[in-house]
């Protein structure tokens, strides 16, 4: 569905100014998949930059998570963002991608990804099934 | 170039008499040529290697140790302060000989990439806030530019890692995820070899799909290795 870069906040959704709890986006596969590079991005630093956890579905792929490293840093300002805390299960190996897909530039992103703002998310525990981490509020 | 060039002469041919058709042949003849002797050219000029890894790996140490190697100059400043590199900094035409194989390549030392950059921990080294923050701003730009050079200008990566420290990381593991998505020629070093501590087997382990080198940039230990690992994999 063409039009202005989603937001995750649809029209029923609950105000998120409350200072009590951090909230938490989830955001489905489906939900990215019709998003451009850009737009995945931006939807993420929104979300992120309002003190939220955004959880992935199925993650970036590596040119994204690049853009998002890049972006990332043109936005840090002192005393405001200090840039992003990112975790996901580690790769399993670059073989698991079929030959199909390298030949189609088509990258394997099928991994849970958790991102938040550096100064409220901690990883406390990270390994091939278990990604455990520490929120704080703002 | 070749792709770009195509669709404009075959939407031509359908017009064209027999002479054009002929000129046409030629044309393609002496473009095929051009890009034969250019990929010959292409062959001899230096690759960009750009040395990327986190910050405090030992990449200048490791960039200006290659550097006065070869050249006799050094690349940039060392420090123990994080984000001491926080521009991409080139050093041209560094011949490396080995085993009667000579390989040219131009080593780009870049700041070290992170997700972060607070400028608070720069207190902790003897700044005042302007300073801090200065230096903040400026890290933050020399890592975006780092990405941009990773997706654009580099010819092959030099990975440094401290071997003291957990390569198990969030960043590494995206950089090399990076990497690989782009098909540059990787070489993975740990750094640090001479401190105690340093534990080579769990960067091979991190990394399996790769080759790891040890080495010590800082007291030249295993540099032979290390460039005969440059030749192999950039030459």
């Amino acid at each position: 569905m063409p039009g202005p870069t989603p937001n995750v906040d649809g029209d029923d959704a609950p105000s998120d100014d409350s200072d009590d709890g951090v909230r938490i986006d989830m955001i489905s596969g489906a939900r990215m998949e019709g998003l451009t590079g850009m737009e995945k991005i931006r939807l993420i630093l929104d979300g992120v930059r309002d003190g939220n956890i955004v959880i992935l579905e199925q993650g970036l792929s590596p040119d994204e998570e690049s853009k998002l490293i890049e972006v990332t840093m043109t936005e840090i300002s002192p005393d405001d963002f200090t840039g992003i805390e990112i975790e996901t299960y580690p790769k399993a190996e670059a073989g698991d991608q079929s030959f199909l897909d390298k030949l189609m530039g088509r990258n394997s992103t099928q991994k849970l990804t958790v991102i938040g703002p550096a100064n409220q998310i901690e990883t406390l525990h990270k390994d091939e099934n278990l990604i455990s981490t520490l929120v704080s509020r703002k | 170039m070749w792709y770009r060039a195509l669709p404009h002469r075959t939407e031509c041919l359908g017009e064209n008499t027999g002479l054009e058709v002929r000129m046409g042949l030629l044309t393609n003849l002496k473009d095929s040529i051009s890009r034969v002797t250019d990929g010959l050219f292409a062959a001899d000029e230096p690759k960009r290697i750009g040395i990327y890894g986190p910050p405090n790996a030992g990449k200048t140490t490791l960039a200006n140790r290659i550097a006065r190697d070869w050249t006799g100059d050094a690349v940039g400043p060392e420090s123990h302060i994080p984000h001491e590199t926080r521009r991409a900094r080139r050093k041209e035409n560094v011949e490396i000989e080995r085993n009667g194989r000579k390989v040219t390549i131009d080593i780009v030392d870049t700041p070290g990439v992170t997700t972060k950059v607070d400028y608070k921990e720069f207190l902790d080294h003897d700044m005042d806030k302007d300073d801090a923050v200065r230096r903040s701003r400026e890290a933050t730009e020399g890592v975006a530019e780092a990405m941009h050079w990773l997706r654009e200008d580099v010819d092959g990566v030099i990975y440094v890692l401290d071997s003291t420290t957990d390569p198990f990381t969030q960043v590494n593991t995206m950089l090399i995820g990076i990497i690989e998505s782009q098909d540059l020629p990787a070489l993975i070093l740990a750094n640090k070899t001479d401190l105690p501590g340093s534990d080579v087997q769990q960067i091979a382990n991190a990394f399996p799909q790769h080759e790891t080198i040890p080495l010590s940039a800082l007291e030249g230990e295993n540099m032979d290795e290390v460039y005969t690992k440059i030749a192999e994999y950039f030459g």
